[in-house]
Order: C-alpha cells, then structure tokens, then sequence
C-alpha cells in the first residue's frame, strides 16, 4: 500500500548536475605567444569532473560526500558553495549558505584580529554591523581578548588557528559546507574540531562534509554519497559506504605478482605461483567483509622432489605486524611426497575477525624441519581488504561478550580498595 | 560492540520535489551579484582595509602616498619652469602652471594607481576567489575606489597648494564632481579590462606599464595644449583630445585653475565634440564590462 508522506522540502536538492574541466594541453597565457603564433589552435582536454550527481540533504541532516583525491567530492562542494559553476543539471539551497573549504581565507597578516574578523564576516556575507556584533563572540571563543590588537603576523601559528577557526564556527548559518582540511592541525585542534561538529550535529545543522576518512563519516553523518571520478557510486548508509570506498581503493591494485623471483629467497626447490583469497562461495575476491569466513590459497608447483614440505602463511597489516600467522605443521607434520613437475594447492580458512583495512599475505615454503630452510617466500603482490562498519581500534575484532551488572549486596570488597 | 549511537533516517523512496518549494537555485560565481547591498559592502571594506594598512602600515603614513605625485611635481616642476621656460611667462594661460602641473599628477596618478593596480588583482586574490563565493568584480572595483581614497586626499592638496599660488575659488570649481565622474569611469572600464585580461595573458602587466607611460606623454601633464595646437595643428590636436584623459587633465586646468587656457570642448573644436570622448569611456567601460563579466564565472578554475 503506498503511503502517503507529507516530504518537508530538503534544504539542498542537486538534480543532474555534471561538470568539467577543459585543461589545454600547452598553455599559451601570454599575449607574445598568442601574437607570434595566431594560429595555433590550443587543443584542450576534457576531464569530467563530476558526471549526472543528484542528491538531496535535509534539514538537520549531517550529510557526507567521499570518495578519494581526485574523485570529484572537493569539486562537488565548490559547485554547492557557487565557486565553480556547472556545465548542466541544477542545484537548489534553501537558507543561508556557510562554505569553510580552508581556515582563515582572506586573512590578511598586517591587520590585526579585529579588522581580520570583520572583513572575513563581511567576506561570509554579514553586514558591516552583523560582523562587528559578532566578533565579540568570535574572539572569545578563540581565547584571544588579550591579543585582539596584535597584528596576525605576530600571532603564534596556533593563535592564528584558533582565531580562524572560531571566525568559521561563529557564523549564523542553517547549512555549512566543511571541507575536511578544516580539521587538520594537531590531534587536539582536531579533537576540538569534531567536538564542534558533534555540537553542530546535536543542535540539528545542516551540514555537508567532504572527507575521505572513513572514520570520520561514520562518526558524524547520517548518510553520504560515495564519488569515483566523478561518477555517484553510491549513497546511502555511512557503512555502506565506507564499504565501498574501501573496495574501490584498495580492490582494483592490478599489481599482482609483485616479486621478481630472484628477491623470493629460498633455494627454488618449489615455487608459489599464484595466490588468492576466496570468500564463502569459493570466488576469488579482492575484499572480504569482516565476520565471514575467508580462505586463503596459494598454489606452489615444485621443481624437484620433496618429502612433507611445510607451508606458512603471514597476514600482514599496513604496519607490516603479522596479524595472523598459520602453518601446515599444526595439522600434520607429515604433509606428503610430492613430485617434480606437480602442482600443489596450499589453502587457509579462518573466520574473519581482522580489523577493517588493507592486509597482504605472504606464504612460505620449508623443508621439514625447522621450517628455516626455506625453498620459498611469496609476498602476493594483491593485497586484500576487510571491510566493515566499526573499526574501534584493535587489530583484531574479536566477537567479545560484554557484561555489565550491578554490584549489590555484601560482595567482597579488596582490601586496598576498602 | 559499538558504543556510539548513530541514528540514520530512513532510506526514503524517490520523492519528487516542486520546485517551488526548494528555496533560491544555486547559481554558480559572476561578476555581480544580486545583492547589491553586500556588493557595496565588499567594495568598501576592501578598500578601506587596504587603505588602512598602506596609511598606518608605515611611520610616515599618508606622506609616503603624497610623496611619489609630489617628487614628479618637484622635479617637473623646476624643470618646466626654471631651466627649460615651458611655464612661464608665456601669457596668460600659463599662470598658476604649478597648480595646472600639480592637479595634472594628480589626476593621473590615480588613473595609473587605478589601473596598474587592477591588471594583476584578481590574480593576486587567488585565495578568496578559489574559496569564497563573492561577485567577482568586487576585485577591481574596490582597487579603483582604493585609489580615488588617495585622489580625495590629493586633491585637497591641491587646492591648498593653488590657493597659496594665488588660484581663486571660481564657480566653475563645481565641474569637479564631473570631471572626476569621467576619470573614474575611464579607469573602472579599464580595470574591470586589464583584471580578466591578465588571467589568460600574463604579459598584460609590463604591456601596460608601457602604455601607462606612454598616456602620461600623451596627456596634457606637463606640455600644456596650446603647444601641441601650435606645433601640430588642429586636427592633431583634435586627435590628442580623443584620449579622455586628456580631455579630463584639460578641463581641470580650464575649469579649476586658469580660465585662460582653452577648455576641453573648445580644444575638440565645440562643445558637441565633447560626445567624442564621452562615447569612447563609455565604449571602453562597456567592454570591460562585458570582458569581465563573461569570463568571471570561470576565473576560479583558471587561475
């Protein structure tokens, strides 16, 4: 049965729109060289920028727009903040618009805080007396009512900071476009960055924000469009997402088979020659979703004859820790005969409790013994990648049980704490 | 095991907005905006905030602004009048020559502040204009108006100066107004020009430096045009007279100074000629106009 909603009308509607850039190939951007050459035809290259984006953001919703350098998300909110003009499709915004792309845009050195702050709230377009009534408000949220008539070349760098970032937050505007540059600085600038977009969220803003921290999408928005060069590969829920970012980054490296086998190590007795990652169905996969089983396979075909070889596998996170380490010795010493000229698959099951990230697996091969006379050491060149919602932070995520009960009643107390 | 809350609205069904309901349409950057009040605002406290930093910026302030007008006056000055006798004692139309020569400056010192300044402004504000959305011709505007802050202060010394040279307040003194009307509408076209120019061609700023030397000789700044009339002939004159400068410099010595040299309309051979220079600022302004505004939209992503 269809529902009939009553839709308030979002606060931002983007219908179609596409851009893009003409980029000439060799730039004549002197009046000379256009003289001496009149007919020279300057050929330009097009880049489509952004290609048939819709997307609508409603009110109070904190609305996020990824994708990785180069996709087009930057773009996006230069075209929403009316910078850059688009080629086709038409955008809407209704309510006062607030763009933060950089801190302190148009701050000028020589002037002090005062006049900065004013002429920045005129530039964000306050009128004169709206600006000078709010820079009381500005300044002492910086914590600089001591410093006001200091020029800002004589302010230390985190002055300078504090003050262009209260100047962005003081505004008083239903829809701020953010751009994750604003929170750059140092771990606590940008812990009190987030405090403040929590506020902005709490207190039911508006907000666009472009990012590609995944982390900080999930924190913050209720919902965002994921960019690929310009193309709107999806929107939706944060952890779709980022499920989607994380695929499309690290999932299409074709650079298998990364090692030369001269670096391989090992005397060559039996070689690694391919190795993948299978999910449950048994497809080889570039991604693997946290929680599912994942197998991981190595096939090895041997040179010469050898007796219970054994095999091992290294997963190894960005930081180059052996996350998980398994081995064929564990099952059985005695793994077989196995002949010149044969092929042989290796394989490794384990449930899926990697944190969400990129891993690259290495396999080794041993003859029997103490596993250190190696024949062979494979770092596949295809990394894979866990994808999931929550990354709290530990390298694993284990399916831990959590408790919490009262304390009541005559339990024991230990002494030291009595 | 997710502590944080998130809470995410429902995944609606495709809605189809009117568009009426959906507030103004986004448009992208261009010259002007329809706000005109925030223009204005713009304008001004660019200017002012420029003007602030070159007047308190140094111990000498405002006399180092003077200075420059007034060191071409000096040298000019004793030149013309002590070694090579242009102005004086020539009749009557030579009296008062330092105020004539004085006002002359002036005058175009701020057309070359004016210009000089524009042609590499919106170039230089790359930040704000790769960041903020604003009506673009702001840029250029408020260069000129930063410019006629220093004419208002240097004509003052002007008149100052004629008055000490004897100069009378005359009823004609109420020309000014309109003779620095044209001067700033030559210099607004100009700019609101050379600005978007300078974005595709990055040699317009030494081509102008030229032309701005070029005009300082082709004006009326130091040889007066009874001169040009008797070495040259009418019809040179009357083609000299088509640069509005000229026609401005001229009718500020006619009007301002010294009833005794020949007005603007009189050098242009009547007063209807005076729609000559009229039509050509005009044009000019037109054009820059109409270069500015088209290339506006674009000049965030070519700079």
């Amino acid at each position: 049965m269809a529902e009939l909603v009553r839709h308030e009308p979002p606060l931002i509607v983007a219908d179609a729109v596409s851009k893009t850039f003409r980029v000439p190939e060799e730039r004549t951007d002197t009046l000379k060289e256009r003289a001496l050459h009149p007919r020279r035809r300057t050929t330009h290259k097009t880049f489509q920028v952004l290609n048939d984006i819709s997307f609508d953001v409603k009110r109070g919703e904190f609305f996020g727009i990824a994708g990785r350098n180069g996709s087009g998300k930057s773009t996006l909110l230069k075209c929403l903040a009316g910078i850059y003009g688009v080629d086709s499709g038409r955008m809407w915004v209704n309510g006062r618009l607030s763009t933060f792309i950089e801190l302190g845009v148009g701050f000028n050195a020589d002037l002090a805080a005062r006049d900065n702050v004013v002429l920045n709230g005129i530039m964000m377009g306050l009128s004169p007396r709206e600006a000078r009534a709010r820079y009381d408000a500005v300044i002492d949220f910086a914590e600089l009512r001591e410093f006001e008539d200091l020029k800002l070349k004589n302010y230390s760098s985190g002055m300078h900071v504090r003050l262009a970032f209260s100047v962005a937050i003081q505004v008083d505007a239903d829809i701020l476009l953010i751009d994750e540059v604003l929170a750059v600085g140092d771990a606590a600038f940008a812990q009190k960055c987030f405090d403040v977009f929590n506020e902005m969220r709490d207190a039911g803003k508006t907000i666009v924000f472009v990012t590609h921290d995944m982390g900080a999408m999930m924190r913050f928005c209720h919902r965002a469009l994921l960019l690929e060069r310009g193309d709107m590969i999806h929107i939706g829920e944060p952890h779709e997402v980022a499920e989607r970012y994380l695929e499309i980054n690290f999932g299409r490296d074709p650079e298998a088979m990364a090692q030369s086998t001269d670096e391989r190590g090992g005397d060559g007795d039996a070689r690694v020659v391919d190795a993948w990652i299978e999910d449950e169905s048994g497809e080889r996969v570039p991604a693997t979703q946290q929680g599912r089983r994942v197998t991981l396979k190595a096939r090895v075909h041997f040179l010469v004859d050898v007796q219970d070889p054994e095999a091992g596998l290294y997963v190894l996170n960005d930081e180059h820790v052996a996350v998980v380490v398994a081995t064929t010795v564990r099952e059985s010493e005695r793994s077989g005969h196995f002949r010149a000229g044969e092929d042989v698959l290796f394989s490794f099951s384990f449930d899926n409790v990697l944190a969400p990230g990129r891993y690259s697996p290495m396999f080794t091969l041993a003859h029997r013994g103490s596993g250190l006379d190696l024949m062979d050491r494979f770092e596949a060149g295809n990394t894979f990648v866990v994808t999931g919602a929550e990354a709290l932070g530990g390298l694993v995520d284990l399916p831990v049980q959590v408790g919490v009960s009262r304390v009541t009643g005559d339990v024991a107390r230990p002494e030291a704490l009595a | 095991m997710s502590l944080e809350l998130v809470q995410v609205p429902p995944a609606s069904p495709p809605v189809v907005y009117s568009t009426e309901t959906l507030g103004r349409p986004i448009q992208g950057p261009g010259a002007l905006s329809n706000d005109w009040r925030r223009f204005w605002h713009l304008t001004y406290n660019i200017a002012r905030s420029e003007w602030k930093l070159r007047f308190f910026g140094s111990a000498l302030g405002y006399l180092w602004q003077l200075m420059r007008p007034l060191l071409l006056f000096g040298v000019l000055y004793v030149f013309f009048t002590k070694i090579s006798h242009v102005g004086a004692g020539q009749g009557p139309s030579y009296d008062f020559y330092g105020t004539q020569l004085l006002g002359s400056i002036v005058l175009f010192t701020f057309f070359a502040e004016a210009t000089t300044g524009a042609v590499r402004s919106v170039v230089d504000r790359e930040p704000l204009v790769r960041k903020i959305q604003f009506p673009r011709l702001v840029i250029p505007l408020s260069v000129v108006l930063l410019a006629g802050f220093n004419l208002g202060l240097n004509l003052i010394v002007v008149i100052v100066f004629g008055l000490i040279e004897g100069v009378r307040p005359m009823l004609s003194w109420l020309e000014l107004p309109l003779i620095v009307a044209l001067l700033a509408f030559f210099a607004t076209g100009l700019a609101m020009l050379l600005a978007a120019l300078f974005v595709y061609f990055r040699d317009m700023q030494p081509i102008w430096d030229v032309v701005t030397q070029v005009v300082f000789y082709a004006s009326p700044v130091i040889i007066p045009v009874t001169e040009v009339l008797k070495q040259l002939g009418p019809t040179a004159l009357h083609l000299y007279m088509l640069n509005p400068l000229a026609v401005v410099m001229q009718q500020y010595r006619h009007a301002m100074v010294n009833h005794a040299t020949p007005s603007a309309a009189a050098c242009l051979g009547g007063t209807a000629h005076l729609i000559e220079p009229v039509v050509i600022v005009g044009a000019l302004f037109a054009l820059g106009f109409y270069v500015f505004n088209r290339t506006a939209p674009y000049v965030a992503e070519n700079l």
